[in-house]
């Protein structure tokens, strides 16, 4: 199913919106995070890219942190057990960067172990402060990631924008890359970031939003919207302090409205729910919650109303 | 990056704490059993400093410059390095404090000798933590044994423990102190931000040998 970039209607009395209604019941009984996954009848949650039509799960997978795990080759197989259930439950975008350590290595073996999945998107970053070294560091990490190109490239932070974004405009003309980016993160540079946005045809940006860090509300995600931008979000759950802060607390009873089990999921279908966002990529290394993150990307979405009141609620109990 | 104001200690952090500890096991895993060897001769290093001599500082600067090579690359070159990019920077630095306690030991500038009993409390007090405190809050900490870093084989105790036959020495260079230093502060905010509760160790043995080298700043050279 894939959501156009405005707020999603109620879902039609369809034998769909049925599996959707069976869904959000399995979720709203408790029943083991695994099995309700891989009972899941119903693809995630699209939404289409502005500038290409093509269609991106609400949920991706982030990898900073978590993927970054060395030569250590019991947590390696945890990552690669992570993007296995990320394929199994719909998942497509997987993230990382050059500065995320071993980050990409690691995904590289991984997607060789599953067969590299034909629905993988690809997003790397370049980061590197000389715009000359840009090619051969998205070099190396296209051999880390073991794939022919990727599919987005973003500059990683706006470090040497006006460096590297002729580069990869000119990769994407060449055929070399399908989509360009740029990316900030915990509210950094926005200003700048809005500039960039304005005066460069951009496919993608990547910034910072949640129930409680707000800012992109005001300028970048309108205009995003207005520029036909697609938005990639990271710090869903603010690296885990909001998940952790809201653990002491039960989940209210609207909740289960949009078929949440966890305020992993209310979280993450406050950010999805917004029209200017194309998905969320929040990072884990937990089967379980990979699962569970996938798992936000299906059933209703919270209307304006509630996502009002998700963000106030949120506000007051993460303090 | 031109805005590093707005960066906070944990923007630099990329691992996980269990990604790290995990890093230290298979570490003292790839070098066992030097952990037997490194702490014997840290003791024997802290008998000789206590008891002085003339040979003792230049044997303890070579000592030293060892502990501080090998870890350079083969903790932080070989291992950390594939976790964290700026290892191989620490890397460096190690090196080049082995350099500078090789030169100290041929130049003959770190002498072991009398000292006030103030100065042999303190510097047998970082040492121990070196070789005794550290990986007794480690395993109070509920690590298991294999993920104890052991000085001489890991930076942090290796640092801290070096700092304690400073503070032994009757003259010292003070161009040996800033390395260590640097490294128990940096150590300590990196410990600090993945939420270790014995974070403060290094930065207080390192502020610890600040202050007693400072109140007997005439012995510094």
């Amino acid at each position: 199913m894939t959501l156009p970039p405005i707020p999603a209607p109620p879902p039609p009395p369809s034998r769909r919106a049925a599996l959707h209604a069976l869904v959000a019941g399995a979720l709203a009984l408790g029943l083991p995070l695994r099995s309700r996954a891989q009972a899941l009848p119903v693809a995630p949650l699209t939404r289409p890219l502005p500038s290409s039509g093509e269609a991106l799960p609400l949920v991706g997978l982030g990898s900073w942190i978590t993927f970054n795990v060395g030569r250590d080759q019991a947590l390696r197989e945890q990552c690669f057990a992570v993007m296995r259930a990320f394929f199994e439950s719909g998942g497509r975008l997987i993230d990382s960067s050059p500065m995320y350590g071993s980050s990409q290595e690691v995904i590289g073996e991984g997607l060789d172990r599953l067969g590299h999945p034909r629905s993988l998107f690809a997003a790397d970053k370049v980061w590197i402060g000389a715009g000359a070294r840009g090619p051969e560091q998205i070099e190396a990490s296209r051999q880390f990631w073991r794939v022919p190109r990727f599919d987005l490239l973003q500059v990683h932070n706006l470090l040497a924008w006006q460096e590297h974004l002729p580069t990869l405009m000119a990769m994407k003309a060449d055929g070399r890359l399908r989509y360009v980016g740029i990316t900030t993160s915990e509210g950094r540079r926005h200003r700048e970031f809005e500039q960039v946005m304005r005066s460069h045809p951009l496919d993608f940006v990547q910034l910072t939003y949640n129930a409680v860090d707000r800012e992109a509300e005001q300028r970048l995600l309108p205009l995003a919207r207005e520029r036909r931008i697609a938005v990639i979000v990271n710090r869903p759950f603010r690296r885990g302090d909001l998940t952790r802060a809201l653990a002491r607390h039960p989940l209210p009873g609207w909740a289960a409205e949009i078929g949440c089990v966890s305020w992993a999921q209310v979280l993450l279908k406050f950010i999805v729910a917004h029209p200017a966002v194309t998905c969320a990529i929040p990072a884990t290394s937990n089967l379980s919650h990979v699962r569970e993150n996938l798992a936000a990307a299906r059933g209703p979405l919270p209307d304006e109303a509630l996502r009002r009141r998700i963000a106030s609620d949120v506000e007051k109990l993460a303090r | 990056m031109t805005e590093w104001w707005t960066y906070r200690p944990s923007d630099f952090l990329l691992f996980a704490p269990r990604t790290y500890y995990r890093l230290v096991e298979l570490y003292n895993t790839d070098v066992w059993p030097a952990q037997l060897a490194a702490v014997a001769i840290a003791l024997l290093l802290l008998l000789l400093a206590w008891r002085g001599g003339e040979q003792a500082g230049r044997a303890a600067a070579a000592v030293l410059a060892t502990a501080w090579t090998f870890v350079a690359w083969r903790f932080h070159w070989l291992h950390y390095a594939t976790i964290n990019w700026a290892a191989a920077y620490f890397a460096g630095a190690f090196a080049a404090q082995a350099l500078l306690l090789a030169g100290a030991g041929a130049a003959s500038a770190l002498r072991f000798g009398p000292i006030t009993p103030g100065l042999r409390i303190a510097g047998v007090a970082v040492a121990m933590v070196a070789l005794a405190l550290q990986p007794a809050l480690a395993l109070g900490l509920g690590r298991p044994w294999a993920q104890v870093e052991v000085v001489g084989l890991a930076p942090d105790p290796t640092a801290v423990f070096t700092l304690g036959l400073l503070l032994l020495a009757r003259q010292a260079p003070w161009w040996l102190f800033p390395i260590p230093v640097f490294w128990c502060l940096t150590s300590g905010m990196t410990l600090w931000t993945m939420g270790a509760a014995d974070a403060f160790v290094p930065p207080l043995a390192a502020v610890t040998t600040i202050v007693a080298a400072f109140a007997t700043r005439s012995r510094v050279r």
